[in-house]
């Protein structure tokens, strides 16, 4: 990865004796890193904080009221039909996002792990969507994923028309129920490229060796993806799972983009937006903001903390 | 000998749903360009799939005319913004790595973390802190927030980079009695351009393709092409041929980083993942 190794002994090299000579020049790189530090403390922590006082208050209209409620706006979201609604898409996106982005990811990984030509060409084409917008792939979806039906058919009903695949014809983000599995679809296209990036890399780190010794005992391709790399790839599934499953909690571009603010397709990123900058209910709005948070942080918290001893430790 | 045989004959299929994937993945892009490029005359839903008959630039024209001051806002925004997030990611990376002082071990987790925040449990305070400074509505608030929500991954990009560099060319830039700031102006800032490009596209793209802090944040003057572009999506007058140039528009800056520099922008997030 790094391309500066001007020597190569350089890791027999005595540690540094930092502690006595340098320390007046340590107060110097505190007094660098604290304009971004007291930034972040700000505008992450010193935030999040001033959230949750907004989340336990009678905040409703255009000036701030801190009046205390306890958990109040937590316990309206607890019977809020809006919310539950909200809760029932995350979890279908969620589901169709993480899981599509895991198989095509892994899938095209594989098929690119064989050595073939032009490999790098594929690889390029599959992650391209990482790089574009999500409102630019929501506009094209919306039109792709028109729910027309009859004479007005068109985008990938009137495709599959066409190729006389009719079963295939539906109504995507307009079905009941389900239509933000059409959404996870266009989330899906934008980012299992990177998750076959995240998997290539992991296949990559398998040894030959290992592959070829399977291989003398006599396992079959696929016992040896079953029971030799599989296992070893699970680090590499516990960090896109982390990654696609905390982003499918904050998925908003992409849904304002192609379908606008329904109720039928809303989200909690969504309904936080628009009860509190639409509708000013604050309080509200900071509650369902924090709802979001300790979703985001249970997942990530152990995830970040198990990286950083990992790396201590490598 | 079989397996050999059995290998080159499974690379062959190989190609058969690689090239099915890669054309979902081109679908999008299809119908960009191939709408795109239609005239006016020819545009029209029930014959979308088919190939224009003669390239047209009626709705690239159009579309660039509805989108060119919000690109340039754009630009005006993102420029500032990753050139400042670039110069902090690499002094913080920087000291983190090389300078380690007591309690470095307990900031960077916390700076870290907020990579992941969900922006939605911050949004309040920042609309309330922004209109106080007087800073709503105006480009510079947006400078300010991707600035400062693009510490953690900066930070984390420079740190990982200037870890690998080896402790000894630090020393004996020392012992030839250069403090901290000649080290890092004269060893480590020549070394970094590779972590710089990486960090520059990083914030490049992805201040370029936000859309929620911009929404909130910016007056329609001073809206990005994002806001823009979902604003002419959501109106019944554009016309659809007309959204689609637009789309192709609004992605081209970043999709031509991409062709050119996609080396770099992989690398970007690979570190987003706390993976190299």
């Amino acid at each position: 990865m790094t391309t500066v190794t001007p020597d190569t002994d350089v890791r027999a090299d005595p540690p540094p004796p930092k502690r006595k000579r340098f320390k007046m020049e340590n107060w110097w790189g505190v007094l660098w890193v604290l304009p971004s530090i007291l930034a972040v403390m700000v505008f992450v922590y010193g935030f999040i904080i001033w959230t949750a006082r907004v989340s336990v208050s009678a905040w409703k209209g255009l000036t701030p009221d801190y009046t205390y409620v306890g958990a109040q706006n937590f316990v309206n979201l607890a019977s809020d039909k809006r919310f539950h609604i909200d809760v029932t898409n995350t979890i279908i996106f969620t589901l169709v996002f993480v899981l599509g982005c895991l198989l095509i990811g892994l899938g095209l990984a594989i098929l690119l792990d064989k050595g073939i030509r032009a490999e790098g060409f594929y690889r390029s084409l599959f992650l391209f969507p990482m790089a574009i917008s999500f409102i630019v792939t929501g506009v094209v979806w919306r039109w792709l994923m028109n729910p027309a039906q009859g004479d007005r058919l068109s985008g990938l009903n009137l495709l599959f028309h066409n190729l006389h695949l009719d079963f295939l014809v539906n109504s995507w983000y307009a079905t009941p129920t389900w239509g933000i599995a059409a959404v996870a679809i266009g989330a899906v296209w934008q980012m299992s490229g990177y998750t076959m990036a995240l998997y290539l890399a992991g296949l990559r780190a398998v040894p030959e060796a290992l592959r070829e010794a399977a291989r003398v005992d006599g396992a079959t391709e696929f016992q040896l993806y079953r029971r030799v790399i599989m296992p070893l790839l699970w680090p590499v599934t516990l960090a896109a799972v982390i990654i696609l499953g905390h982003s499918s909690l904050k998925v908003f571009d992409l849904i304002i983009a192609m379908v606008g603010k329904q109720i039928a397709l809303d989200v909690p990123s969504i309904y936080m937006w628009t009860t509190t900058f639409d509708g000013f209910f604050f309080g509200r709005g900071a509650a369902i903001g924090m709802v979001l948070l300790v979703s985001v942080a249970v997942l990530v918290i152990p995830y970040l903390w198990y990286s950083l001893r990992q790396e201590s430790e490598g | 000998m079989t397996t050999l045989a059995g290998t080159q004959r499974s690379r062959k299929w190989v190609y058969i749903p690689l090239t099915m994937m890669a054309l979902f993945y081109l679908l999008p892009m299809f119908v960009m360009l191939n709408t795109g490029f239609k005239s006016f005359e020819e545009v029209s839903l029930a014959t979308m799939w088919q190939l224009p008959s003669a390239l047209s630039l009626d709705n690239f024209r159009a579309a660039w005319e509805l989108l060119q001051p919000n690109m340039m806002n754009s630009l005006k925004i993102v420029i500032p913004a990753a050139t400042i997030s670039s110069f902090l990611g690499s002094i913080n990376g920087y000291v983190l790595s090389k300078w380690k002082f007591r309690g470095a071990n307990i900031v960077f987790p916390l700076l870290l973390f907020g990579m992941f925040i969900p922006y939605q449990s911050v949004l309040i305070p920042l609309v309330q802190v922004m209109s106080w400074a007087g800073l709503a509505g105006s480009i510079w608030a947006l400078i300010i927030v991707h600035v400062i929500y693009g510490i953690p991954i900066t930070t984390l990009i420079f740190r990982n980079y200037f870890a690998a560099i080896p402790e000894s060319l630090i020393e004996a830039a020392k012992v030839d009695g250069a403090g901290i700031f000649q080290v890092y102006w004269r060893v480590l800032l020549p070394l970094s351009i590779p972590a710089f490009v990486v960090v520059y596209i990083w914030q490049f793209t992805a201040a370029w393709n936000d859309f929620l802090f911009a929404v909130l944040l910016t007056s329609q003057d001073n809206w990005p092409v994002t806001v823009a572009l979902n604003n002419m999506a959501g109106s019944q007058i554009i016309a659809w041929n007309v959204q689609m140039a637009g789309s192709f528009l609004a992605a081209l800056p970043t999709l031509l980083i991409y062709i050119f520099l996609g080396r770099y922008f992989l690398r970007g997030m690979m570190t987003g993942a706390l993976k190299e």
